[in-house]
């Protein structure tokens, strides 16, 4: 591990004012503490904004709206997420084990960064951790790389499970900077790798997550997250599909799909959802528009069974958010 | 004289220790002026060191050594293969040459004032390298197949019969390959060794499951006489194989306190447990069976290549079990190794016969598939009254009364036979057995019991407990055959200075040390019923050893029981302790007149989920016919770790090398998956009652390896049931459930 400076943040202001000089954001640390053990990160400044105002969990009219530095477990246990949102509380605790789910943020849960393997060794080329060395997944053992939104720079996933659901819930954040404030879809935190996979985010910096805030209505009654993978837990997505949808007089009215595990960030199928609109919920027509999300799909030498398992794993989330299953 | 100890299931003796932090692990030796050393590994998979740029990380503040083949003394590496270390090759000598023969091979040693400075400076240290194309893969046609080397002490190939011609004349054949992938041990505790030298004499605290073995082989690589060194390991956190050999990190930390004077400390990172302490091999497999359409063998044959480093030939039991385990007039095995650039592998719990089962296993299992018969119904028509390969008469065998045993706790009879045709809602439920078997291993073992004046007795050994509770179950044995209550006895073990044992490995250590133990026990009793009697005011004063009577822990005159003596007093007049050796009395003739195993019968059940594949383990049920249980408690415990990691190599644990560079992928505990509680549901283990007076004194067979041998093939085996899916390729994945 490099040296590195800590220090606390007493303000908001003061904490947004450090990290546009230079320093870097630490919350929970689960993500950024590892990467710096393997020299992967190297900051040499760390802003703790453990103690800054940004913790609660509330309804703010029609939004659910949760603090940047909420913990996983909290919000995952948290009355009106249960009540309004249990797609975020099932993704949450899906997603990680029961002590990083203590530590780690919610802020930092969207920041998290790459899980390749070849991210890890720096012994190895990774276009995301060091700009144009090239990219080991590519022609390199790769089952667990993307299928989707993949570049010859980076086929590496996005790792959140709780992204996957607040994009499919169409979630915004709000994020503050040394002038301004701005509120925007959390897919569009997100940029696709392209030839600068190095380039994660659409935030600056020295831009501060404040909040995430969810649209409240039906569609958070019927909503699931399912995430398959070889162990019961403890393990990142094969491929995973959060769903939420409504129905009216026996046919769809409203379906949200956002899958992980397969894309390069959390992954929306706007055209399954287009295909199931009007449409009754039963096997053959979730069958056909699961078939949609392999538009675009590029498959590597071992992760062909992903293109396998995407359409099946959203029938299947499909099927356990209508009652189906 | 019989306290009741054995066959009760008392609790761990160091459990108390344990969980509240008391037990000290190697790494816990923290010694005074002690520096901190990190292993810098090669990043090729296959050439030369050209350059180190020591100069820039020397000049780093706390840095106090780079330790290269630049700059490494050239030691003696004398010749000394223990037990465990294959008898064909050289072991690698680390720091001696500039080659690289392997990924993550150590190349050099930073030592420094702090672990963060040491492992700074080691990710600082540039390496300049030669590089040549390593090759990895087994089924790599540039890789070579050869004949293990005789002087192995695994056979290669054996015989009886026809099994060519017997398998293409036979009505109902199955002929298949498998594939059983790398695995690495990873146990909780990491490989540790804290290295001091004071002149000529070397102290290593250092995880090992053979103290003396670690000892003899240290002196040898620096050449010097084996009593100047010690190794101390009173606790183990996990090892399954992995610390039977001594690794090279053990001889860097010695290397590393010699070049600075000074106590080192070196303990391996998790990512660097995959590189350079063995790993289980990866086995290609044929199996080809011919039977009789009412289902009777008429031939067998198994044909295995286990991977090897080049400069060790590894061998271990991939076919010996199918040569015992079922009868059949013409069988033949075969065994091949591919030497790759890797390191060498090493033993891992169920070492050959785990793979071997898998293989012969699934195979019968096919085969009552495609017969029509039950395939517990199977292994009874081929079940052999003697060892067919040597004609020996079974010291025991309990493997038919395991499966009726078994059969009834599982509920088998509730089983439709045929595939894919069980539910439970939309998840295919699939039942699956096989059979489990590992050798009586037996070593010579030496322990010392010593009767203290306060009446504790301390018994002595060098062997190691890493985690079947050695220390408890030896006091068992030591307090049933001194007649004391178990808290009277002390037991001791992990220190080089006590009597010697074999390796704690193989499930010889109850067999083996458990006998010495006895017998020093035995010894030390003759010894104190002589100060008894030759004590002026004894009760049992110039008594004949025909007069005397132990009762628990006094001793009478026959006639006269009204006053006996206990261990106490007599510790006490004697003033002094009393010592008394032990050797494991066992008749070497006996491996010549028995065939000694452990059988035993697994039973699972899956449940697939058709649609996205995942598979989950619901129940297990394991008997084990294991000849005399010490403690049930702890051998139970025993049972589950095996079965636990027998899920793992089923379903999850797979070492992946990239063949590029031949560097492990998944050196990362989240990467190599392995069993979380939540994979974990019912397992039920029993003992079948199995007296078996040939083994050894006590009666016992062992069971550490036993229990993770079966549990891939019944679960294997379950999957095809619930599916229809015949995979033979270890581990089975979600990818392998889905049609693509």
């Amino acid at each position: 591990m490099l040296p590195f400076s800590l220090e606390r943040a007493n303000s908001i202001e003061a904490a947004i004012a450090v990290a546009a000089s230079g320093g870097r954001f630490i919350a929970g640390g689960t993500t950024l503490v590892d990467l710096m053990r393997d020299e992967v990160e190297r900051p040499a400044r760390l802003i703790d904004i453990n103690s800054l105002p940004l913790e609660g969990i509330r309804v703010e009219g029609q939004e659910l709206v949760i603090g940047a530095l909420a913990r996983m477990s909290e919000v995952a246990a948290n009355a009106d997420v249960r009540r309004h949102h249990p797609l975020i509380a099932e993704s949450l605790i899906e997603g990680a084990s029961p002590q990083i789910r203590n530590l780690a943020s919610m802020g930092g849960n969207l920041l998290q960064r790459a899980r390749c393997p070849y991210f890890r060794m720096l012994d190895a080329p990774c276009n995301k951790r060091t700009p144009n060395s090239g990219c080991s997944a590519l022609h390199g053992l790769n089952a667990g790389s993307a299928i989707l939104g993949t570049s010859d720079y980076c086929v590496a996933t996005h790792p959140s499970d709780v992204a996957v659901a607040l994009v499919a819930l169409e979630a915004t954040m709000r994020v503050r900077g040394p002038k301004s404030e701005r509120t925007f879809p959390v897919e569009q935190l997100f940029r696709l790798p392209n030839d600068t996979p190095h380039l994660e985010h659409t935030i600056l910096p020295s831009e501060l997550i404040m909040d995430i805030r969810v649209p409240i209505g039906p569609r958070g009654q019927n909503a699931r997250y399912l995430k398959v993978r070889d162990r019961a837990s403890y393990e990142f997505a094969l491929v995973s599909a959060a769903v939420a949808l409504t129905q009216e007089n026996g046919l769809l009215k409203h379906v949200r799909i956002a899958v992980g595990g397969v894309g390069t960030k959390p992954w929306r199928l706007q055209s399954c959802e287009a295909a199931l609109i009007g449409k009754k919920l039963d096997r053959e027509s979730i069958e056909q528009a699961a078939q949609l999300s392999l538009r675009g799909t590029r498959p590597l030498e071992h992760n062909h069974y992903k293109v396998d398992l995407l359409p099946r794993t959203i029938v299947r989330a499909l099927e356990m958010a209508g009652g189906l299953s | 004289m019989t306290t009741g100890m054995i066959g009760n299931p008392v609790l761990r003796v160091d459990g108390r220790a344990k969980v509240t932090g008391a037990a000290r692990y190697a790494a816990d030796f923290n010694q005074k002026n002690q520096l901190y050393a990190v292993i810098v590994g090669a990043t090729v998979g296959l050439g030369r060191v050209t350059a180190i740029d020591v100069a820039s990380v020397s000049r780093m503040p706390g840095v106090v050594a780079v330790i290269s083949h630049l700059n490494a003394p050239k030691l003696a590496y004398g010749t000394h293969k223990g037990s465990i270390d294959p008898a064909v090759g050289e072991r690698l000598h680390v720091l001696q040459d500039n080659q690289v023969r392997f990924f993550g091979q150590p190349i050099a040693v930073v030592v420094a004032e702090s672990l963060d400075i040491a492992e700074r400076a080691a990710a600082e240290l540039k390496v300049s390298y030669s590089r040549q194309q390593p090759v990895i893969d087994p089924k790599d046609p540039k890789a070579q197949q050869v004949t293990p080397d005789p002087r192995g002490r695994v056979h290669a190939d054996r015989s009886r019969g026809n099994a060519d011609a017997a398998v293409a004349s036979a009505p109902v054949k199955i002929d298949e390959r498998y594939d059983t992938a790398r695995e690495n041990h990873n146990p909780m505790e990491p490989h540790a060794t804290i290295a001091a030298w004071n002149g000529n004499r070397l102290t290593l605290w250092s995880k090992s499951q053979f103290v003396v073995n670690e000892q003899a082989e240290i002196a040898a690589i620096f050449g010097i006489p084996v009593q100047q060194v010690q190794v101390v390991c009173p606790f183990i956190g996990g090892a399954f194989g992995t610390s039977l050999r001594t690794w090279p990190h053990v001889t860097l930390a010695a290397i590393a306190a010699r070049h600075v004077g000074r106590p080192v400390k070196l303990v391996l990172s998790r990512k660097q447990m995959f590189f350079t302490t063995g790993h289980r091999p990866r086995t290609l497999q044929r199996v080809a069976l011919g039977a009789t359409s009412d289902g009777k063998l008429v031939s067998l044959i198994q044909e295995a290549n286990g991977e090897t480093s080049r400069y060790e030939q590894f061998v271990e039991a991939v076919t010996s079990a199918t040569n015992y385990m079922v009868s059949c007039p013409n069988v033949s095995t075969r065994y091949r190794l591919s030497p790759l650039d890797t390191s060498t592998p090493t033993y891992m719990r169920g070492p050959g016969e785990a793979t071997n089962m898998f293989a012969l296993e699934c195979a019968l299992d096919e085969l009552s598939y495609k017969l029509g018969i039950d395939p517990i119904e199977l292994r009874r028509r081929n079940e052999p009254t003697v060892d067919e390969e040597t004609q020996k008469p079974f010291s025991s065998r309990s493997l038919m009364h395991c499966y009726t045993e078994g059969a009834e706790r599982f509920g088998w009879a509730r089983r439709d036979p045929k595939p894919r045709s069980m539910r439970d809602g939309r998840l295919l439920i699939g039942y699956g057995v096989a059979s489990a078997t590992y050798p009586v291993f037996y070593a010579p073992a030496n322990a010392l019991a010593r009767l203290l004046p306060s009446g504790i007795v301390e018994v002595e050994a060098a062997a190691s407990d890493m985690g079947p509770g050695t220390y408890t179950s030896m006091t068992q044995v030591a307090a049933e055959t001194l007649g004391l209550p178990m808290d009277q006895v002390r037991f001791r073990l992990g220190y080089s200075v006590y009597p010697a044992t074999p390796p704690h490995g193989g499930s010889m250590t109850m067999a083996s040390v458990g006998s010495a133990v006895r017998a020093a026990c035995i010894e030390l009793r003759r010894l104190a019923e002589g100060a008894a009697v030759a004590a002026p005011q004894s009760p049992v004063f110039k008594a004949s050893v025909e007069q005397l009577e132990w009762k628990q822990d006094r001793v009478y005159r026959r006639e006269n029981a009204g006053s006996g003596i206990s261990y106490r007093e007599i510790g006490n007049r004697a003033g002094k302790p009393i010592e008394a050796q032990g050797s494991s009395d066992h008749d070497p003739e006996l491996p010549k007149r028995y065939s000694m195993h452990a059988f035993g019968a697994a039973f699972i059940e899956v449940a697939v989920d058709p649609d996205v594949g995942t598979i989950r383990v619901r129940r297990t049920v394991g008997v084990y016919g294991a000849g005399r249980i010490i403690n049930p408690f702890l051998a139970r415990s025993q049972c589950i770790g095996g079965i636990v990691g027998g899920i793992g190599m089923a379903l999850m644990e797979s070492t992946a090398l990239d063949p590029r560079d031949g560097r492990i992928v998944n050196a990362h505990m989240a990467d190599y998956v392995v069993p979380v509680n939540l994979d974990i549901s019912n397992i039920d283990v029993s003992f079948v009652e199995e007296n078996d007076p040939h083994v050894n004194p006590l009666g016992v067979k062992g069971l550490g390896e036993i229990a993770i041998v079966g549990i891939a093939p019944a679960i294997a085996n379950a999957v095809y049931h619930a599916t229809g899916k015949r995979i033979r390729t270890l581990p089975i994945r979600i990818e392998n459930m889905l049609s693509h």
